[in-house]
Parts: structure tokens; sequence; C-alpha cells
């Protein structure tokens, strides 16, 4: 009953995982790059969410929406102003890039709201499920992440593939030259592909810190390097590769937490990342590509 | 051809003199400001931490900049080295003459950090890119995890180590604990001197010079520049990417050693991925694959942020931006071209402006 238990925050701790790493796979697949400041928008988004809903007690669903368009304005910003100069640079310079605006998110948010931790007030106000006599129980929180995260997938999955736009997602990701020549507006792509990213990590973000509540400018450093293992651990490119990894990937941190050790269970969540490239580098649902000269 | 060779000849030599020249005079400002009495406790505090930074910068500048792929544990195989080197020290000083212990620990310090690059080394390289760069920073998160965790005792029974806790070392009551978990290592004897620095940052600069000069030098380079074309003509990957990733960590298991001894305490968490990226500035502004460059910009990222308050408050902010501005006008397929039009602009200008005349 126990181990269910561990299980079960697992799975919370996977879903948000999941939606940061859908965010990530979408624009690797798309852009071809890493965003490491994907972290760090959920980072903002947890703010917007904090001020507008724990302080001025705006309906959480209105503060999350407000926290989306933020994020979803920042990432379009990101993109246009730091990444887009880049495009067809090497791979290296883009990823330099990548780091240093994550590290600009984390240095500005320290200077605007200091580094001293805010308390999270949870915006998920479902009662706990208790199941068993007590024996287990599944928080709102819990119920609300893997919900959320199911739905996001689903629409994305459904978006991709019965959409114009979608169908423009694919072309671009499949070999950018040409669906350029097909008339794709790669530009105009890649910043969509970047906005839905940036939205989700708002909500990743609000979902986050309602499960962990304590949020500082580093909040999304780490569960964002996390969502990128499980990218890669699901398959880099595929949505319901991300989805997997994610769960997975949470599953694994719990599991490794409550029997191996508190301490460790970064390493041992990075140990798995080492793993899945060394074994199978394109991951579990990916596809691989060949380099061609 | 004469002139030519020449030519290839005197770039080398030039890259040489100026590398060592700026070190050594470096050296000699400071000696001087030493004698004058000008020089601030402050800045003098600092003097090791340069040399230290320097040799990272250097190093990593090998991996960055010559084999063109991002490392981003860098810190990791310090943190290795200065852990290795201070117990060796701390151990070895009480039998033996001060210089053989320091010696011996950067010589542990060096072999320990090219042991954990051949670790990393191996499987890593043979992924690029991106997954390279994670892969790295995950290395780097684990050493300091596993580092952060563990407690390393001696006693008479022989070492004791655990990962949980500093009881379940079962050490005898005589014995004496080494590593204690997150605080680390105490009561270090400081013994790097600005001196040993210098001298250990001219040795990193010929050992690099040297490498990236030699035939290994060119076929890394060539590697950097395509990867297929270099496998083509018989370039072994492996071999040529493992030795500039591995003599990389050897020198950054190094400069562990010298900047671990220069503080009393040594802990874990001081090596983490910021550390990682304040080296990776520094190899930037220097400019990638210019060792010169990345001596220059660790030295002065380093003391700048000592002399203007501003630096200190903003210095994270400072070097987000300086990553961002230097790729993006570096390495922006539309700002090479932007400049390269401009530089012809102004030399067209020049020429008819002479015809003129």
């Amino acid at each position: 009953m126990q181990f269910l238990g561990h299980l079960i925050n697992g799975l919370s701790l996977g879903s948000v995982y999941a939606l940061i790493a859908l965010g990530y796979t979408m624009v690797y697949g798309i852009a071809k790059m890493l965003n490491f400041a994907h972290g760090d928008i959920i980072m903002v988004g947890s703010y917007v969410v904090f001020f507008l809903f724990a302080k001025s007690g705006i309906n959480p669903v209105l503060a999350v929406m407000a926290a989306m368009g933020v994020c979803l304005v920042l990432g379009v910003t990101i993109e246009r102003v730091a990444y887009k100069p880049l495009r067809g640079a090497s791979s290296l310079a883009v990823l330099i890039t990548a780091i240093g605006v994550s590290y600009l998110l984390e240095q500005v948010a320290q200077l605007a709201w200091t580094a001293n931790p805010k308390n999270f007030k949870s915006i998920v106000t479902i009662p706990p499920i208790s199941l068993f006599d007590g024996q287990l129980i599944f928080s709102g929180e819990t119920i609300v992440t893997v919900i959320a995260c199911v739905l996001i997938m689903v629409v994305l999955i459904w978006f991709v593939n019965n959409t114009k736009a979608g169908h423009a997602m694919l072309a671009v990701s499949e070999d950018r030259g040409a669906a350029q020549l097909m008339g794709v507006n790669v530009n105009a792509t890649i910043s969509l592909t970047f906005a839905i990213g940036s939205a989700l990590a708002a909500i990743a973000g609000a979902l986050l810190c309602s499960s962990y509540p304590t949020l500082t400018p580093m909040t999304g450093a780490m569960p964002g390097i996390k969502a990128f293992v499980a990218a890669v651990f699901g398959g880099i490119g595929s949505i319901p590769g991300a989805f997997i990894g994610g769960i997975l990937l949470g599953i694994i941190e719990n599991l490794s937490k409550a029997y191996i050790s508190t301490q460790l269970s970064d390493a041992i969540v990075f140990l798995v990342l080492i793993v899945v490239l060394l074994v199978k580098p394109t991951g579990l649902l990916g596809k691989k590509i060949n380099v061609k000269v | 051809m004469g002139t030519k060779r020449l030519g290839k000849y005197s770039k080398k030599y030039s890259e040489y003199i100026s590398a060592f020249g700026v070190v050594i005079i470096f050296y000699i400002i400071v000696q001087i400001m030493a004698a004058a009495h000008v020089l601030t406790s402050s800045f003098a505090g600092q003097l090791i931490p340069v040399c230290a930074y320097a040799i990272m910068a250097v190093s990593l500048n090998l991996t960055v900049g010559i084999l063109g792929e991002l490392s981003l544990g860098h810190a990791g195989f310090m943190s290795v080295g200065a852990f290795s080197g201070v117990l060796v020290y701390t151990n070895f000083s009480a039998f033996m003459p001060a210089w053989a212990a320091m010696l011996c620990a950067i010589v542990t310090g060096a072999v320990t950090a090219g042991v954990f690059g051949i670790l990393v080394g191996v499987p890593v390289l043979r992924l690029s890119g991106d997954y390279l760069a994670i892969v790295t920073l995950a290395f780097g998160e684990i050493i300091k995890n596993l580092l952060n965790a563990m407690y390393l005792g001696v006693d008479s029974a022989g070492v004791h180590i655990s990962f949980k806790d500093a009881a379940s070392m079962k050490l005898a009551p005589n014995g004496k604990t080494l590593i204690n978990g997150a605080l680390g290592i105490t009561g270090i004897h400081k013994a790097s001197t600005f001196t040993l620095g210098i001298v250990l940052l001219l040795i990193t600069l010929i050992v690099i010079l040297n490498l990236i000069h030699s035939r290994s030098g060119r076929a890394i380079m060539a590697i950097r520049d395509n990867e297929i074309a270099a496998q083509s003509i018989g370039i072994d990957l492996t071999k040529y990417k493992l030795m500039a990733f591995v003599t990389s960590a050897v020198f950054a298991g190094v400069a562990g050693v010298l900047y671990a001894l220069n503080y009393s305490t040594l802990v874990a968490t001081k090596f983490n991925y910021n550390t990682s990226i304040q080296v990776l500035v520094f190899v930037v502004l220097g400019g990638m694959g210019n060792i010169t460059g990345s001596v220059i910009a660790a030295a002065v990222l380093t003391v700048l942020p000592e002399i203007l308050r501003v630096m200190k408050d903003y210095r994270m902010l400072i070097y987000s931006i300086v990553l961002i501005i230097m790729m993006i006008f570096n390495q922006g397929p539309q700002m090479i071209a932007w400049r390269k039009r401009f530089i012809s602009k102004i030399r067209e200008n020049h020429s008819t402006g002479k015809e003129e005349h």
C-alpha cells in the first residue's frame, strides 16, 4: 500500500514533467534546438499565478490563463530576439545562447522578486479522495495534474494531426527547406511552436508549484532539465513519448527517493538519461535520423 | 612555398608569445604591486582563483573551441581533482616536505580527473551536439550529488565510506573523518601560492598549445569542422575526441587542486552548474578557440567584480547578456554577412581614397 502511495506521488510529479517535456519536445522537433530557457518560463508563469491568485485573489482559472498569455508573449519574444538571428548557425552557438537566456530570466526574476522563497498557495480546490480507509490518498493536485496532462496531450495530438497549422509543424520538423518550398511559413510555424510550448509551461508551473509550494527564481531550472531528460527518454520530437517519458521519470524519481536515498535521487534520474542515451539514443518512441553528408 | 611555411610557423609562435606574454606580464605587475604595497587584500585574495579559473578556461576552450563540443560539467572534473588533491595533501604533508606533498596532490588531482574524464568521455563522446551537452551536465550533477552525500573516514581498520550519514561509516573512536558529507573537508592547510598558480598556468598553456599545433590538434580541429569528412580521410574520431576531452579534464583537476588548497574548507556544492557556466562565459568572451583570450577573460571577469561594486551585484546578469550578445554577433549568419559587407565597404572606400591621391 505504501508502494502504491509512492507510485501515485510519482504519477503526479511525472505528469508535471510530462507537461514540461511536451514543450521541450515540440520545440526540439520543429526548431531543432534545445530551449534551455523553457524551465525558466515555467518559473515566470508560476510567479504570475502567484501574484494574481495568492496576492490579488483573482479566480485561479483566470490567473492561469493570464499566466499563459504572459508566457506566450515571453516565449515568442525570446524566440524572435535571441534565437531567430542564430537560425542556420552551429548548434553549439544556439545552445550557448539558450543557456544565456535561461540565466537572464533567472537573474531578472531574482532582481524583480528577490531570491526569498514565496509560499505558493495551491490553485486546486478539489478535496482529496481517500481509498481503503485512508491508506491511499489521491490529493486534489494529483487528480487535476494527471487529468490536465492527459487532456493537453490528447488535444495536442489532435491539433498536430488535424489542423493546417499542425500539418505545417509536421512538415517543418520533417524537412525545413522542403516545407518552405511548399509554401509553409517556417518562421510563423516556429513562433507558433514556441507560443504553444510556453503557454503549456505556464500550466505546468502552476501545477508544479501547487504540489511543491516553494517558489524561487530557481524553481524552474531543475524540473526543466529533468523534463528534458523525460523528453529524451520518451524519444525527442514525439508527443506521446514525452508523456510516457515524463510519467516514468516521475515514478523513478519518487521510488528512488523512497527506497534508495533522497540525496541521490537526482543522480539516479540523470543516470537514467545516460543509460537511455547509450542503449537506445532515440528514446522509447523516437525515430532514427540518419546524418547525411 | 617557403614563405607560406614560414607564415604558418610565425602564426604558431605568435600564439605562444601572446599567451605566455600575458601571463608573465600579469605576474610581473602583481609582483611590482606587492613590492610597492599597493596590492589591496581583496585583490590579493583573487590571485589564486584567477590562476585556477584561467586554467579552467584554457582547458574548457580545448573542448568547446577546438573540439567544438559543449561540456557543461567541467566543474565536475574540477571538483574531483579538488577532493582527491586535498585528501592527498592533508594526509601526505604529515610525513613529507610541503613541496613534495603539493606535487603529489597535483598529480593525484590530475590523474583522478583524467580517469573520470575517460569514464565520462567514452560513453559521452559517442553522442554529439545537444545530447553531449546535456549528458555532461548530468555527469556534473551526479558527481556533485555523490560527493555531497559521501562520508569518508579512516581508522586502524582501514578506509570507511558511506553515502548515508557519518554514523553508518562505523568508524572506530580513534578514527579520523576525512569527508563529512555536505560539510565537505574542513581545516585544510592553505598551501597554494600565486607563484605556483602561475607555474601551473604556464604548464597548462604549454601542453594545450602544443597539442593544438600538433598533428593530433589538427585532427581534432578537422573533426570540429566536419566530422563526416574527417572520418572519411581516416581520422579516428573516438581517439581524438577522447584525447581532447581527457586533456581538458586533467587540467580541470589541476585547477581544482590549486583552487581548493587556497581555502580552509571544501564543499561539493561549490563546483556546481553555475561554476561550469561561469567558465563557459570566460571561454565565449575570450573567443572560442582563442587560448590567450580565455586567460584574459578569466582574469578580467574574476578581478572586476572585486573592484566594481556594480559588477559584483549584477555579475550573473551581465554574464548572461554577454553570452547572448557574443553569440548573436559572432555566430549569427546574418550578422556575419553584415560584418563582411561592412568590412568590404570600408576596404572599398579605403582603396578608392588611395587612388584619388
